[in-house]
């Protein structure tokens, strides 16, 4: 079980690409951490993975997860779950119907499926959050709302765009905790783009972003 | 049901036969009845119609409210144009004079019908009668009556108790209330009736009008006429630059205290309209010594009706005793009845005479002579020739 | 999108260009040449003269009305109802307000006699200026706020003032030709409107003669069969005229822009003048809602004969007697199919869009090319070719025809929240597994909630104010609110044709309550989804 990178690259129409070809293995269960300076296109990178370049935008090289290659694929068959900074949730949607958007189809049964919800909300300490605004919730609560809908999808990899950036420094480490663990237990690739030192120092690789041209 | 039962103990003749395969085929049906729309009375009445045919020969009516009768002629001669023979939007069609003689000359229209309808016995269609000539043009049993119409003029008699006595004695009268008359535009057809009494009074000769106009009848006819309104004209209301739309128009005017005389093509309707609360109680009718010009509404079938046999019965009904009356009580329309009284039975004439009064509602006496409308070309000329001078 | 192409092909550019086409074949005709028409100079010169100097106006007027409703989001709601309430109402409220024997008249004037002075149907045209000023001057004070929001103004504001220039100065000579580029599609919108309206005409404009518009729709419904062919020749002379107007326009544009250029680089600083807003604003906000309070009256009076201030006996037999239920209805029932219809096509359009990754090229033009000709050049055409493809003269035509003009209104609507979007919400949704199906249905539908039905609400608007293309289409066998009301307002009846225009405004006005409660009551307990626009 591995995510795999191999000379991927991503370049607007007509231009070169916004950084170094850039190859990297993933095993399950560990966090890969790119850093860089902004405007690099660590974003860029984590949205071809995940299979959401905006338009203007095309990659190359290889993305491939558990021997699936991922390039081909529309985002929702690629089962690579992400987590944006600010970890926005559907606003027309209640807690728990943001969780039962993300919960995957095989559960079934209005039970089943209610109990799994309320499940990941008690893993994540929101007992009885299921009817609550998201618009309501603190940040950190956000954070873990978010990665519970992500990974009630039954992801095989997660991509994490800064989703601590914001937080305040005292509940960055607590979530980011909560986070890698969550993780670790599924036993599934991560990868994070981040700023903080902090990040890097948790994760279990670290790999920075080179500029277009300069060798790896 | 009284048709039906009728035709039975007269024993079927092959007229009563066809009446009822006309019957028999109707049923069911609606009938999309084109009729101008700018009178709620006349609208409510057609709805009375719809509910009474519908009841008694299952054809329901639908009225099609026309601003113009000609958006109907209009209609069919697109509808002929594009080739089609049958299932036509219009079924049945209230119309007279000019809209009449242009679509049975195109042969736009269904018929001859009105000799087959039963009730037509109850009307004189002895050659030259009123229900024969429709502004001089043979009917030819082409369309059926259904209403009569006369001119009238109507003024407040609080405001202005002393109209004019003649057509000419308009420019005195005007004269002496400027910009308290007016007369509806003449590319309406109550305008042009304006100009059409005026000239059968003017004119020098007045059985040319039963020609059709030619270039010099026109010019010598209408000779005195044009003086006349050149007189008249400057001391219209908003001194002639304007015109209401049609009577309708005018006599809001009325009720506004913009103008004190207005007109009508229906002795009735002043006292109509009172009632409604839409003009002054104090309005009252008057007509020219000489009389005034009157002729009948007609109601006639286009070629490809769709529901050709629902209008024969719905024309039929509108000719019954029970229909006329209805018609001519002022509480519902208020229009004269097109039946030859001679014709008519006891129970009928009964009912005619249980008919409501109103103080506003003129005797028969006092609405003097009928006079012969113009054969239509005059109409048609006078409206462009008008137009023609007094366009800015 | 080879699919989406042919759809609005054969709905929206086949019918338009098909009356076009029809039109100018009727125009050709040999018959058209010989049927004179009296007074068409004079028609000609109204139409010119109201239509630009109504549009001239209504700009005029807007830009200062639109700084005073700059920084006041909630005065700006009181702008909604004005575009709700249709053309055919303000004119019949107006035109009982403002006749010699109208109610500003009788709240002043002593005798009991009305002045003789001239206003409803006058022959310079002034009073259907008015009325077009009245409907213009919010949507073109709209469509100005929208561009402003898309800038950061405050900055300019700020820098011209701190150079000695008072915000008014800056906002004419600055920031409003500015926004311009976006108001110029709006404003030849309005022109060509202005040129070719044809209800308020036949309710304030002179009729004698009357505009070309009217005149045209006069000659296509009258009893001789030439004067359709005089009338398809005169409409396609409007079409050039409109064109002609625009282009005229457009040159002026370019002067006027020098002017203003030469009058900033003198640097005179001005006194402000900040009270013009506010008295345009209000004096139209007093004329507006005194014209639907009239028809009110109107439509309970019994007897109001002239100087009555107040009608003298009252009744309610006309609402009671629910005569115009049957119109309402069938005006609901149009509405509601051109208005879903139109949704459903600006959804496919859009969704189309967002799966190929492109936008649809010429897409703009198929929007704009029915709000920018003249309606009478080209619907009897579509009439006509209706009955050729078998569509006959009714309900159904008359839905198609109306389409033409509220897909444009509801795509124009939609387009720019929906662009808007936030792509986040869309790629977290697809990394949660849910392919384009369940993003359209699940995600964007409920996103767009709000903006979908303010959409829907003003293509509704949009489609109970339509006239001609219920007239022409329907062959009189459909009848709206709007044609009613333009009908009996030529009966004896006022009370009646008061009526009808109130209920005509009240759909409308409804749509847009629906439209703001909904959203708010399905996202009563969702903070996030307020305040969205």
């Amino acid at each position: 079980m591995s995510l795999d990178l191999v000379d991927v690259t991503v370049a607007p129409s007509g231009g070169a690409s916004l950084f170094a070809p850039v190859s990297a293995s993933v095993r399950a269960g560990q966090c890969l951490c790119l850093i860089g300076p902004s405007g690099r296109g660590k974003s860029t990178l984590l949205s071809m993975i995940g299979g959401h370049l905006p338009r203007g935008l095309t990659g190359a090289g290889q993305v491939v997860l558990n021997g699936r290659s991922l390039v081909p694929l529309p985002a929702e068959a690629r089962r690579v779950g992400l987590l944006f900074q600010d970890a926005p949730l559907f606003p027309h949607l209640s807690v728990g119907d943001n969780l039962a958007f993300g919960l995957a189809g095989h559960v079934s049964g209005r039970s089943a499926r209610r109990a799994a919800i309320s499940d990941a909300l008690s893993q994540a300490g929101l007992t009885g959050f299921e009817t609550r605004d998201p618009a309501t919730l603190s940040g950190g609560q956000r954070v873990r709302v978010a990665l519970m809908r992500a990974l009630l999808a039954e992801p095989e990899a997660v991509l994490l765009d800064e989703p601590f950036s914001r937080l305040d420094v005292a509940l960055r480490a607590e979530i980011r905790s909560f986070l890698l663990a969550h993780i670790r237990a599924r036993g599934i690739p991560a990868v994070l783009v981040s700023h903080d030192p902090e990040d890097a120092d948790v994760a279990d690789h670290v790999l920075t972003l080179a500029p277009w041209g300069a060798s790896q | 049901m009284k048709l039906i039962l009728a035709a039975f103990l007269l024993g079927a003749t092959p007229a009563m036969a066809d009446w009822a395969e006309t019957l028999a085929e109707a049923r069911g049906q609606t009938v999309y009845w084109n009729a101008w729309g700018g009178d709620p009375r006349t609208n409510a009445f057609i709805e009375w119609v719809s509910a009474r045919t519908e009841a008694e020969f299952g054809v329901s009516v639908q009225q099609v409210k026309l601003s113009d009768t000609a958006e109907a002629v209009a209609r069919v001669r697109a509808e002929k144009a594009a080739g089609q023979i049958e299932g036509g939007a219009v079924d049945l069609v209230w119309i007279n004079g000019p809209n009449f003689m242009a679509m049975k000359d195109e042969a736009l229209l269904h018929g001859p019908f009105v000799a087959g309808l039963p009730n037509a016995a109850g009307v004189d269609l002895s050659e030259g009668a009123a229900a024969t000539l429709d502004f001089t043009v043979p009917v030819e049993g082409m369309e059926a009556p259904w209403r009569l119409a006369k001119f009238v003029f109507a003024h407040d008699s609080a405001r202005a108790p002393e109209p004019p006595r003649s057509m000419a004695g308009f420019v005195d009268w005007a004269k002496a209330h400027p910009g308290r008359m007016t007369h509806p535009n003449p590319a309406n057809f109550m305008g042009a009736t304006f100009l059409k009494q005026a000239l059968v009074e003017l004119a020098p000769d007045r059985a040319a009008l039963a020609a059709p106009a030619t270039d010099a009848a026109f010019g010598a006819q209408t000779a005195p006429l044009w003086q006349w309104y050149d007189a008249l004209r400057p001391h219209l209301w908003r001194e002639g630059a304007a015109y209401p739309e049609n009577e309708s128009v005018q006599a809001q005017l009325l009720n506004d205290g913009e103008v004190d005389i207005a007109m009508f093509f229906d002795p009735a309707a002043p006292a109509a309209l009172i009632a409604q609360g839409v003009l002054p109680e104090t309005v009252r009718v008057f007509v020219p010594d000489a009389g005034t010009i009157g002729n009948i509404s007609f109601v006639a079938i286009p070629f490809d009706a769709a529901h050709r046999a629902g209008a024969e019965v719905v024309a039929n009904f509108l000719l019954s005793p029970e229909a006329q009356a209805q018609m001519q009580n002022i509480e519902v329309l208020g229009s004269y009845s097109v039946l030859d009284p001679a014709r008519l039975d006891d129970a009928a004439k009964a009912a005619f005479a249980a008919l409501p009064t109103a103080p506003a509602l003129p005797r028969l006496e006092d609405l003097g002579a009928t006079l012969p409308e113009p054969h239509p070309s005059w109409m048609t000329r006078l409206t462009e020739e008008w137009a023609k001078r007094y366009t800015p | 999108m080879i699919w989406l192409r042919l759809l609005l092909a054969g709905g929206i550019v086949a019918p338009v260009l098909a009356g076009l086409v029809l039109t100018l074949a009727m125009a050709l005709r040999p018959e058209a040449s010989g049927f004179a028409v009296a007074g068409i100079a004079t028609s000609l010169r109204l139409t010119l003269v109201t239509g630009v100097g109504a549009t001239l106006l209504s700009v005029g007027l807007s830009v200062p009305l639109s700084l005073w409703l700059l920084p006041k989001a909630r005065a700006r709601a009181w702008l909604a109802p004005f575009l709700a309430v249709p053309h055919a109402t303000l004119a019949l409220g107006l035109a009982f307000l403002i006749a010699p024997s109208g109610w500003l008249v009788r709240l002043v004037w002593p005798l009991d006699l009305p002045p003789a002075i001239v206003t409803v149907g006058d022959p310079w045209g002034l009073s259907l200026m008015l009325g077009l000023v009245l409907k213009e001057v919010p949507f073109l004070t709209l469509v100005t706020l929208a561009a402003a929001a898309q800038h950061l103004l405050e900055a300019h504001f700020a820098a011209g003032q701190s150079l000695g220039y008072p915000r008014s100065q800056i906002w004419r000579q600055v920031v409003w030709p500015m926004l311009y580029p976006a108001l110029r599609l709006p404003v030849f919108i309005t022109l060509a409107f202005s040129l070719s309206v044809v209800d308020m005409a036949l309710l304030l404009g002179p009729s004698h003669p009357p505009t070309l518009a009217v005149q045209i729709l006069r000659l296509f419904t009258a009893t001789d069969p030439d004067a359709r062919f005089a009338a398809a020749r005169l409409a396609i002379g409007l079409l050039l005229v409109t064109g002609g107007a625009v282009a005229v326009w457009r040159g002026a544009e370019v002067v006027t822009a020098r002017l203003l250029l030469n009058r900033l680089r003198k640097g005179m600083r001005r006194v402000p003048r900040g009270a013009g807003g506010a008295a345009i604003g209000v004096s139209g906000l007093i004329l507006g809602g005194a014209a639907v309070l009239v028809l009110a009256l109107w439509s309970v009076a019994r007897r109001w004969p002239f100087p009555a201030v107040l009608p003298e006996q009252m009744t309610f037999v006309g609402w009671q007697q629910l005569v115009w239920a049957q119109t309402a209805g069938e005006t609901l029932l149009i509405g509601l199919a051109a208005t879903v219809i139109s949704l459903v096509l600006a959804l496919i359009w859009l969704e189309a869009e967002d799966r190929s990754g492109s936008r649809m090229r010429g897409g703009a033009l198929i929007v704009i090319t029915p709000l920018l000709l003249p309606q009478i050049s080209f619907l009897q055409g579509v009439a006509q070719g209706f009955l050729w493809l078998g569509v006959p003269a009714g309900r159904m035509a008359v839905i198609w025809a109306e389409i033409l003009f509220v897909f444009p209104y509801v795509m124009i609507a939609i387009t720019g929240p929906w662009r808007a979007m936030d792509a986040q919400q869309l790629a977290a949704a697809a990394s949660l597994g849910a392919g384009p199906m369940r993003r359209f249905w699940r995600v964007k539908l409920s996103l767009m909630l709000r903006p979908l039905l303010t959409a829907a609400a003003i293509g509704f608007a949009v489609s109970c104010a339509q006239f001609l293309a219920v007239l022409l289409p329907g062959a009189g066998r459909v009848q709206t609110l709007a044609t009613e009301a333009v009908a009996l307002a030529s009966g004896a009846d006022r009370r009646l044709s008061a009526l009808y225009g109130l209920v005509l405004a009240l759909l409308p006005l409804l749509a847009y309550g629906l439209a703001l409660g909904v959203p708010a009551w399905v996202h009563r307990d969702r903070r996030g989804m307020r305040g969205e626009r």
